[in-house]
């Protein structure tokens, strides 16, 4: 017994050290290939799982991996220099750029424009329910409680609002799509403005439901009945998603879409480091947004090709894959201008 | 022979152990050749010793190491808002503002209410496995299965509770609504995940921990007690219910304690199924947020030192409590199966 | 003759029959909800179990008609957890036997196993928290190495307290017997002691493997997750726990399909793991 057992034990441990000493050069061999880790924001992430597959099939030797953690996540990562390139629908601020690991210097890449709808779970209520910017922003704001509230009843004639307590849900984490979505209701409501503010991760009145990404949002909308979020285009149109026509500064009521995306973001003006938020665009739909891959300015000599080939890709063929998914894509002149700088200030350390 | 003379003597320079038995040359009988040297023996007593020495060294220096990094990383929030951190209720991460009661109520409530639940029924199933009342060879069977729901990971439990035990419980939670309204606790509308809803994922996590310990207890506790509620003719219940159930109380106890320990540190099955509201209501029909939650939540993306000492502020305080529950506990239990 | 045998008065009656009611329909509460879990899982998971979940990658969201499955999970799972036990299980057991063979009631010994009582009601958070600061911060990235010591903190005082016990369990009289011999420490802690507690170690290591196994908040900040293959241990890596949680909080059906599957998976590898070691003990009476 015993001798067996001592055999026994000593060859467990050598099969596994000796598992663990021949897997290891194996793993030196792929790790050959080079890898580029990146994560943040969960609105254009279905976006980016596509472009991780597509540029995969393209470039066999560069493997690109992206989480989808939220705009705050990738920010603080990227700070952190714990992933090769972050995401955020919120870019970064001046201040959250100066804490970048080792100073290694910031380069804000506009990836893809898209819309975040407000998306309700409501039975009997059917989609493209009209809202007023006032609305939105007394909804969000906490003023407005009910379903069959006056100010919703007056543009919905006719609509069977049922009478119960509007379920707001909101972000859990820092969420850039929050950003976008403050930002526009704050532009055209002063209520919001006041009571709410943009920001990352702002303090909600009577205490949302929440949701962990805009994944968890739009799940919790969909199983929480009478509840109201705001979701991004492309999440909310794959699960089928009852949304909202948002009033826009035209007057008109626009249901969100690819067209009166593009709409919205025909006349914004990039300025030198892409950095740039349209609170309350002339036409189109209102609540857009663009959203960035952060590169760093420096890299090592072994990743700087992957990084470059991947920001490249991104800027061209990738762009094609935007429309399929109903996010806007980059303008031409903009992305020459993104290039320019790529190709110039981001070098081996 | 000569070199086991030599393995003696230096053997006996590191303990008296060995002092004490080591032969006198004039008993020693003749003996047989002893098996060949191993490459135990050539290492030495001495570098075993040593190297088992290191391991506990090192073993010992993880829980130090944890607590000061966590430490480190409090204290900024722990400076500047000092005790009163625990009675805040504002948690405002753009103002830096952060307070902890919403979540350390969560984390109370939830696992005060899985207590509830879980020790009646933990006690039960220690009853039928260790008492006769069932047929013998269905105790053990029993008794794995439930010891099997501890083995079950605690996101998928999270899973089966998002998925089919809320949509299940509903109607049950409406029913306590509509009602019972007028008691504060059911005063809310629910609509899925709640405070209830979590005390009630947790309860069926803490099950086997309280029926594998109270079974320890039950078993430990001498026969000559049961015998002695039989010869004065108690019935086979009456002596459960009355004798061995007082007897084994502090047991209990402490098998509530480790449980409670459990379920205080709870993360996945919690944060998946009570909503993650930072709000504190008497309702338990309100979703709420406990500290492993709202650290799985925010713990990513928390870039400012306050944010993050704010959450490992928690995580300390909830890291002493629990800390402070499994001692207990620890004593309660092991004093009772000694003892018995 | 006969007044010896009264039949019982129909209060303690009553008394027995509530009693029994009531203790058996407890039990039977504690019983609903794990067949009511396997049974649901098993019905959830089962169907979606196909040949792809063993070699495909996970599709991205939304995509239809593409093969996907989670064998990077599958993979990343087993290295995450086959580093933990590398790093436990030799650490914990040399602690063991330090402790109930050389130090026993030292002070020494006795701050190591108050340490390491510390170290077990670590809540799994953070030790997750721990382990970002200690790999990944230092190390620039994500890794499985950082996932996989993670898991081993977690592994670490099952492994060593219940190794102790299992030690303690031996009777002394061998280890005189074996001194008397002529065996050193050495000789006799492997030979005789570890051999005599060999079932009772390897339960506790299979106890503890099942365990991390299914721990998911120690790799949310330290291997995050992927959707590609594992390359080497320095990367961020998939694990079917993680896969879990990210996919049961998805809005697209398809994740949520995927997350049952796994969770077949996973709920099968930890049972298994669990009947492997009260299989190996099976023999052993440790109380009456």
């Amino acid at each position: 017994m015993g001798l067996n057992a001592i055999t026994a034990r000593r060859a467990f441990t050598v099969s596994v050290v000796t598992l663990a000493v021949s897997v290891t050069p194996l793993f030196a061999a792929i790790a050959q290939a080079v890898t580029l880790n990146g994560a943040g924001a969960t609105f254009p992430a279905p976006l980016y799982e596509r472009y991780v597959r597509e540029f995969k099939s393209k470039n066999p030797d560069t493997t690109v991996n992206y989480q989808a953690i939220g705009s705050g996540g990738g920010v603080k990562q990227f700070q952190a220099g714990s992933v090769d390139f972050g995401a955020s629908d919120s870019a970064m601020t001046d201040e959250q750029m100066e804490k970048v690991d080792r100073n290694r210097g910031t380069l804000l890449v506009p990836t893809a424009a898209g819309a975040v709808t407000v998306a309700y779970n409501a039975p009997g209520v059917p989609a493209g329910l009209k809202l007023t910017q006032a609305a939105v922003g007394e909804i969000f704001g906490g003023k407005i409680t009910k379903w069959n509230d006056p100010a919703i009843a007056k543009t919905n004639p006719g609509v069977n609002l049922p009478d119960q307590a509007i379920k707001l849900v909101v972000r859990a984490d820092g969420s850039g799509t929050t950003f976008v979505f403050t930002n526009a209701v704050s532009a055209a409501s002063s209520f919001f403005r006041g009571k709410i503010g943009v920001s990352t991760a702002p303090k909600w009145a009577a205490n949302p439901l929440t949701g962990k990404g805009n994944a968890g949002v739009a799940a919790t909308v969909l199983q929480t009945p009478n509840s109201m979020g705001y979701v991004e285009l492309a999440s909310a149109k794959q699960n089928n998603m009852t949304f909202a026509a948002v009033q826009n500064k035209k007057g008109e009521f626009v249901t969100p879409s690819l067209q009166t995306t593009n709409e919205a973001l025909a006349n914004i003006k990039f300025p030198a480091n892409f950095r740039v938020f349209e609170g309350n665009p002339a036409s189109g739909y209102p609540i857009v947004g663009m959203t960035w891959m952060l590169v760093y300015k420096t890299y090592e000599a072994d990743k700087l090709p992957a990084v470059k080939q991947w920001i490249k890709w991104v800027l061209s063929d990738g762009q094609k894959i935007n429309p399929t998914l109903d996010y806007g894509v980059v303008p031409e002149p903009v992305i020459q201008r993104v290039l320019q700088q790529l190709e110039a200030s981001v070098k081996a350390q | 022979m000569r070199p086991y003379r030599a393995l003696y003597f230096f053997r006996s320079r590191l303990t008296q152990m060995t002092e004490a038995l080591e032969p006198t040359q004039s008993n020693l009988p003749q003996r047989s050749p002893v098996p060949t040297e191993s490459w135990v023996s050539q290492f030495g007593d001495g570098g075993f010793r040593g190297i088992s020495f290191l391991a506990a060294l090192l073993t010992a220096s993880i829980p130090f190491w944890m607590c000061v990094l966590i430490f480190k990383d409090a204290r900024p929030a722990i400076a500047k808002f000092g005790l009163a951190f625990l009675w805040t209720q504002e948690w405002n991460i753009d103002q830096s503002l952060f307070g902890a009661l919403p979540y350390i109520y969560g984390t109370l409530v939830s696992s005060a209410i899985a207590l509830f639940l879980a020790l009646p029924i933990g006690v039960a199933v220690a009853i039928i496995t260790s008492e006769k009342v069932l047929p013998e060879g269905l105790q053990t069977p029993i008794a794995f299965l439930v010891e099997l729901i501890a083995a079950i990971p605690s996101v998928i439990v999270g899973l089966w509770g998002r998925f089919i035990l809320i949509p299940a419980l509903e109607p049950f939670q409406q029913f306590l609504y509509s009602h019972f309204k007028w008691i504060p606790i059911f005063n809310t509308q629910p609509f899925g995940p709640s405070m209830l809803m979590a005390g009630v994922v947790l309860a069926i996590m803490i099950v086997p921990t309280i029926a594998a310990i109270s079974r320890e207890v039950f078993l430990a506790i001498s026969q000559d007690l049961r015998n002695g509620a039989f010869a004065l003719g108690a019935t086979q219940w009456e002596s459960i219910m009355f004798i061995t159930l007082p007897a084994a109380a502090s047991g209990i106890f402490g098998a509530a304690s480790l449980a409670l320990g459990r379920a205080l540190g709870e993360t996945m099955a919690v944060t998946m199924v009570i909503g993650n509201v930072n709000e504190i209501s008497t309702s338990l029909l309100n979703p709420g947020n406990s500290i492993p939650a709202l650290l799985a939540n925010q713990f990513g993306e928390a870039s400012d030192p306050l944010h993050i000492g704010a959450l490992m502020y928690l995580a300390l305080m909830l890291f002493l409590v629990t800390l402070a529950v499994n001692a207990i506990a620890a004593v309660l239990v092991r004093t009772l199966t000694r003892n018995a | 003759m006969s007044d010896l045998f009264a039949p019982l008065p129909p209060s303690k009656k009553l008394f027995n029959v509530a009693m029994s009611v009531t203790a058996f329909a407890l039990s039977a509460l504690a019983l609903i909800p794990l067949l009511a879990m396997l049974g649901a899982i098993l019905s959830k998971g089962v169907p979606h179990l196909t040949a792809d979940v063993f070699t495909q990658l996970p599709a991205p969201a939304g995509m239809k008609d593409v093969p996907s499955g989670f064998a990077n999970a599958i993979i990343g799972t087993g290295v995450m957890v086959a580093i933990a036990a590398g790093l436990s299980l030799p650490l914990g057991i040399l602690t063991a036997i330090y402790l109930s063979e050389f130090g026993k009631n030292s002070t020494f010994a006795n701050a190591v196993r108050m340490l390491v009582t510390i170290l077990s009601a670590a809540p799994s958070i953070v030790v997750g928290v721990f382990a970002y600061g200690v790999l990944v911060l230092p190390l620039k990235g994500f890794s499985a190495l950082a996932g996989g010591f993670a898991l081993s903190v977690i592994m670490l005082p099952i492994v060593t307290l219940a190794t102790e016990e299992s030690l303690k369990l031996v009777p002394n009289a061998q280890r005189l017997a074996s001194a008397a011999l002529g065996a050193g420490y050495g000789r006799t802690t492997l030979r005789i002691v570890l051999a005599r507690a060999f079932p009772g170690i390897l339960t506790s290591s299979l106890l503890a493997i099942a365990r991390a196994a299914g721990e998911t908040a120690p790799l949310i900040f330290t291997a995050l997750f992927s959707q590609n293959w594992l390359e080497g241990l320095l990367g961020p890596s998939a694990s079917l726990s993680v896969l879990i949680y990210n996919y049961a909080s998805s809005p697209f059906v398809d994740q949520n399909n995927l997350a049952w599957a796994a969770a077949v998976m996973l709920v099968g590898i930890v049972v298994f793991t669990n009947l492997l070691a009260r299989w190996v003990t099976r023999n052993r009476q440790t109380t009456r």
